[in-house]
Order: structure tokens, then C-alpha cells, then sequence
């Protein structure tokens, strides 16, 4: 695999950009020409060669520059990583099971030597050579999993099971669509999922947290989330919101296909083994609605959520301001064809 | 999402008697490689393929969680059970080769607690077992009180009593000996949490005794697995799969719908988990429900029933399968 990773930006002159094959790979969300709140949870297992479902932890062209995002983001604001003490233990499960698995699908980006708990960590794109002993957090520079996770896209939220619930009591989050950590830190399933709209009243969260209850050892599951986000920022967080939902209003007809992102979340869950908690990774994806357009079955079907989509989830997901010109744009790339099923290009 | 839990294929390393009563069995993958890590308090389920009859058991896995070269558990003989402990200690030898599903965990640790506070009675000492691996590597802080019914029958005593002689306390039923539960529960530090797991009388005991002394629920763990039920035939319509079915007089409903190649899901096969509830269409008679995850309102409603310990009495019983 020849992986050319980008230099580029996720805030102030915001140079992020996707290549031809990112855009090719681009996880698109919907599977049919409109939305609705479902618990979409799908085994996960590898997906087709060279899409984001391939690898367990999928590392793609921005990974180098989103490392760099995140440092940023936590230098600012050290609360996006917590971990409440009972949580140590998970996050060296979150450490084992990200190192293995990234030695294991990318052997030409990263290594992992272990001779009994004494291991040596090489993560070549990032230039780091760390030995270190298993579950001596003394032999890390930070706990293991601030320390994994600052060399990991994607933002992790660390479920503790008890009481029949589950707990966010870890985590680190500098990519989210709009929520804080240190507001939900030691809530429950039911808690943190409070403000969604609709949903509840479909029953959704309570046959989630069942079946997230069972999620077994060796037996992860993935689903994916997705909201509009104006300009590729990663950090659009409620402590910054003073920064990024001004932008909102920039949005003219003129700019819409360039500063208009679709954003997706590939969330995967993990059964972790030592602790016994649940490991919540949430990868965000970004792409401006022209480099969208550019499938033609992602423009049309695109345009036909958008355009359905219920007030209340427009509201929620942050949009309802820009959805007219949203809309009107995309129509350009709606001809009414029908649109094959399922969520690949053609 | 797909039935059953993810399988490990394993070859039985050694069986080993360690009473008159239990037998321990060690685990190795077949194709050499590593088992998974594991919590302290999970348990597997052992596929057993006797004859045209499989039984799936679950039981505690006692080894060390760290240790990635074996699984090992423990198996109590039960001369009057339906038959999967006996196959264990009479078909099961070294070598053969067997299925094992992934560890799954419904006895955890609660990992906040300042304090474990143990309490096992029997063949219930398993799960603690490696629980008490698990917390003495980190330096956890636990007590075990541990009922058994002779010095003979106490099974992994001398191995408890050896390397933890200040946290293991040992009661022999042969010496009148008891464990003072009500002066235990008096005496505990804010943060502790109890375990318990034994026979039902036990965990029936020391959960009332905790409750009465004003312990949170929450702070009171046990494992309890129910065994399924013997009882008359029955028969059974699944509609989904437009099979009828004849649940034998030992045979669970949940092992007679696999018996008919409909995949069905389960996890504990013991009432406790929940994820064998399937949805009851029609019905003329009577549920015998030996599980302890439907509601009283779930019961009366007859609308569900849990297929690995529930039974049913009566003329006509269809089922969303």
C-alpha cells in the first residue's frame, strides 16, 4: 500500500482537501433516498478492498494532519481527554487492541513487538520508536489511552458496563459533531443521548443500549451517523462553538459547494476484554457537496434526503438555517433517475 | 444481527480430577495460537456433541485472565442433571477436540469499588478465581469467603489459602462452621461491593441480608445460572421458519429449535442475559418461565417467553421464530 499522506488544515485557512481516492472511498451514509432513525448496526467485518470499512481502524490520507489537529485541540483545551481512575484498565485494552490491529493491517506503517508484557511500538508515519511495559502506565509518557490516542483518527469515548448501563466515563474527543465529554463524562446511555429528538419516542435507545448490553468479545459492530458541517472543521464542539456556528451564517448560493461539507461518523463498537467495557470509536469523514456531486448517485440521492428530511433532524443536526440553499444547489445534480440501492457509487 | 456468540475451536489439553465431585479441564486452541484475554467473572459456553444430542453449557473460566496460552474450567458433577456435566466427566478426555464460544462476561468486577467482598459457595469458587488473579496483579482489594462442604470436597482451597492467606477465609458445613454474614456486612469500608455465587439459597441469603442492612442494590453482584428444566413434552409452531418442533422431556426449547437447524440467538443459555427473548404469536395454555429477565408485567402479558430455561404446558404455542 502506498498511503501519500496530505499537509493541510481543519481550521483558519482550512487547506483540507480529498483526493480523487478519498472521495472514491468516501463512506456515504445512505443507503436509500431518504432518513430515518433505525438502529443500524451491521457486524464489523471487512469491507471491500481500499473502502473505509477495510481495516479495523481505517488510516487515510489526512491521518499525519489530523494528528496535528488533535494536538492542537488538546494543547487548547485538556479537558477533551478524561478518564475517570476505575478507567485505566480499559484504556490499556484500547491501547492493545488499537496496536495490534494496526500492526496487523498496515505492517508497512506500523509495528508491534511484544515479548511478554516488555513491548516496542513503531509508528512509522509519525516517527515513533516507544518501548514500554504492559500495564505500567510509569513507562508511557501519558496514560495509555491518551498516549494511543493521540496517534489514532478519530474520536473514543470509553463505555463502562454496569447496572445493567452503560457508562462514558473515558475518552478523548477533538472531532465531534457538537457534543462535549467533559459535559458528559460519568453519564449513562440514557443521559447522554437525552437531547436527541425523535428517537426516543421510536424506542430506538432502549433497544440500542439491549443489544449494546450483549455485544460479545470478537464481535464488534458498526454503524454510521452523519450531520452538515460548514468549512472542513474537525472540532465543531459546544466549547467552540463561538468559532465555528458564526460561519454558518457565510453560506451564499455561490460558496455552497465548497464550504458545505457533508460529515459522516463511522462509529464502531468493541466488547474490550480485560475491563469488560465497551470501546466507542467515531471517525469523522468530511466532504464539500461539489466533490459529492461528483458521484452521481451520491448528488441525487443526497439532494433527496436533504430535501425530506424532517424539520425537527434538520434543526437538530444544525442545518435548518442553510437548508433551502443546500437543497436548491443539489437539485442541479438531480435529473429524477432512479438510484440503485445500497450506499457505493456505481 | 446473527445468532450465537463467536467460537474458538480447542483441543482439551488435560482433565484433571481435583475431588471426587470436579473435574478441571484445560483448553488450547487448535491451531496453535493465542485464546483472547478475558475479564475476571466471564464465563464460555461449551458445545458438547454427544451422540445426536449437543448441549451447549456455559462455565465460569477460572484461569488467569492474562494468561493467553489456555482457558481452563471447572465442572461439578450433577448425577441428577439432564446430562452435560456427566458428559464432561465421562466422555471428555485429552485430546479431543472441542468448540468453545468467546468469553462473555455477565459477572464483572465493578471496578470502582474500594473493596471486593467475596462470597462463594461450592462450584461457585470459579468465577472468583480468576477474579482474584485479575485484582492481585493490580493490588486489588478483596476478601473471600468461601462456604464449602468438606476439606475433601473444597475445591482449590489449598491454592487460595496458600497464596492469599490474609484475604481467604474457608467455612467447613462438616464443622458447623458458618459465615457470620450479618457481622461482615456491618464491618465494611464506604466503596465496597459484594459477589456472591453459590447455590440459590446462598445468593438468595446474602442479597436479603444486604438489602436488610441497607446495602444499594447496585453494590450487590451475582452470578446465578439456572440450569434448564426437565418437563413434559411440548410442541411448537415457528413461524418465521414455518417449522413445528417437539421439545423433548430434557431437552430445553431453545436446544430444540437449534435441533431443527433454525438459528436462534443465546448467549448465557441460562436466563440471565436476555438475548434468547423471542416474541410469543399465539398460545393456549400455560408458560412455566424459569428465567430471572422478564418483567412481571412481560410475564402476564404472555408475550415472551426465554427459550433456554422456559417452558410451555398446553395445547398450542407459536412462536415469532
Amino acid at each position: 500500500m502506498t498511503l501519500q499522506f496530505n499537509d493541510e488544515t481543519f481550521t483558519g485557512d482550512y487547506t483540507f482537501r480529498n483526493s480523487k481516492e478519498a472521495i472514491r472511498r468516501f463512506p456515504f451514509p445512505f443507503h436509500e433516498d431518504s432518513y430515518m432513525y433505525s438502529v443500524n448496526l451491521e457486524p464489523h467485518k471487512p469491507g471491500p478492498k481500499g473502502s473505509a470499512y477495510e481495516h479495523r481502524f481505517d488510516v487515510d490520507e489526512h491521518y499525519l494532519s489530523e494528528m496535528k489537529d488533535r494536538a492542537r485541540v488538546l494543547n487548547d483545551d485538556p479537558l477533551r481527554c478524561q478518564s475517570l481512575p476505575h478507567m485505566d484498565l480499559a484504556g490499556w485494552d484500547t491501547l492493545e487492541l488499537i496496536m495490534t490491529s494496526k500492526a496487523e493491517d498496515y505492517p508497512d506503517l506500523f509495528e508491534l513487538h511484544r515479548d511478554g508484557n516488555r513491548w516496542r511500538w513503531v509508528n512509522k508515519p509519525m516517527a515513533i520508536d516507544q518501548s514500554f511495559t504492559f500495564l505500567d502506565t510509569s513507562t508511557l509518557p501519558c496514560g495509555p489511552m491518551e498516549y494511543i490516542l493521540r496517534q489514532t483518527q478519530g474520536d473514543f469515548a470509553i463505555l463502562d458496563h454496569r447496572e445493567n448501563n452503560l457508562w462514558m466515563d473515558a475518552g478523548m474527543v477533538t472531532t465531534q459533531a457538537d457534543w462535549s465529554l467533559d459535559f458528559d463524562i460519568g453519564m449513562n446511555f440514557m443521559e447522554w443521548h437525552a437531547p436527541v429528538p425523535l428517537a426516543h419516542q421510536l424506542g430506538v435507545f432502549e433497544r440500542a443500549l439491549k443489544f449494546l448490553l450483549n455485544l460479545q468479545q470478537g464481535a464488534p459492530v458498526r454503524r454510521l451517523n452523519w450531520t452538515m458541517t460548514v468549512n472542513p472543521n474537525l472540532d465543531t464542539s459546544p466549547e467552540n462553538y463561538h468559532k465555528w456556528g458564526p460561519e454558518k451564517t457565510t453560506i451564499t448560493p455561490e460558496n455552497v459547494g465548497e464550504k458545505q461539507h457533508l460529515r459522516v461518523e463511522l462509529q464502531t463498537l468493541w466488547r474490550l476484554p480485560r475491563s469488560n467495557a465497551l470501546l466507542f470509536p467515531i471517525r469523522c469523514y468530511l466532504i464539500r457537496l461539489e466533490d459529492l456531486v461528483t458521484v452521481p448517485k451520491w448528488g441525487r440521492r443526497l439532494h433527496r434526503v436533504l430535501r425530506d428530511l424532517p424539520v425537527e433532524l434538520a434543526t437538530y443536526k444544525g442545518f435548518i438555517r442553510n437548508r433551502p440553499v443546500i437543497v436548491e444547489y443539489l437539485s442541479q445534480f438531480d435529473d429524477g433517475a432512479p438510484t440503485s440501492p445500497g450506499c457505493f457509487p456505481d | 444481527m446473527s445468532a450465537g456468540t463467536a467460537k474458538i475451536a480447542v483441543r482439551v489439553a488435560e482433565v484433571v480430577d481435583v475431588n471426587e465431585l470436579v473435574k478441571r479441564f484445560k483448553f488450547v486452541r487448535r491451531d496453535g495460537g493465542e485464546m483472547p484475554t478475558f475479564s475476571g467473572g466471564a464465563h464460555t459456553v461449551v458445545e458438547m456433541r454427544d451422540g445426536a444430542t449437543t448441549r451447549l453449557n456455559p462455565y465460569s473460566l477460572m484461569s488467569d485472565p492474562g494468561d493467553r496460552s489456555a482457558f481452563t474450567i471447572s465442572v461439578r458433577r450433577d448425577d441428577e442433571g439432564r446430562g452435560g456435566s456427566l458428559f464432561m466427566h465421562n466422555k471428555v478426555k485429552p485430546g479431543d477436540e472441542m468448540v468453545i464460544s468467546y468469553p462473555v462476561n455477565l459477572f464483572s468486577l465493578d471496578l470502582r469499588a474500594r473493596k471486593h467482598l467475596m462470597f462463594a459457595g461450592g462450584i461457585g469458587i470459579t468465577p472468583f478465581l480468576a477474579q482474584i488473579k485479575q485484582l492481585s496483579h493490580a493490588g486489588g482489594n478483596f476478601e473471600l469467603h468461601y462456604s464449602v462442604r468438606t476439606a475433601a470436597l473444597g475445591s482449590y482451597v489449598d491454592e487460595l489459602t496458600t497464596a492469599h492467606p490474609d484475604r481467604v477465609h474457608i467455612y467447613y458445613d462438616d464443622k458447623k462452621q458458618a459465615i457470620d454474614l450479618a457481622t461482615l456486612l456491618d464491618g465494611q469500608p464506604l466503596g465496597t461491593h459484594i459477589y456472591v455465587c453459590g447455590p440459590k439459597g446462598m445468593i438468595d441469603w446474602v442479597r436479603n441480608t444486604a438489602l436488610d442492612h441497607g446495602w444499594p442494590e447496585t453494590a450487590v453482584h451475582y452470578e446465578e445460572f439456572l440450569a434448564p428444566q426437565s418437563g413434559k413434552p411440548f410442541e411448537v409452531e415457528l413461524a418465521k421458519s414455518g417449522k413445528t418442533i417437539t421439545v423433548g422431556e430434557h431437552q430445553s426449547l431453545l436446544e430444540a429449535i437449534e435441533a431443527a437447524g433454525v438459528d436462534a440467538p443465546y448467549l448465557c443459555r441460562g436466563g440471565a442475559c436476555g438475548q434468547c427473548e423471542t416474541d410469543v404469536i399465539a398460545h393456549e395454555g400455560k408458560f412455566i418461565h424459569n428465567d430471572h429477565w422478564l418483567t412481571e408485567d412481560q410475564r402476564t402479558g404472555c408475550n415472551k417467553i426465554m427459550p433456554c430455561v422456559s417452558r410451555f404446558e398446553g395445547r398450542r404455542l407459536v412462536l415469532d421464530r
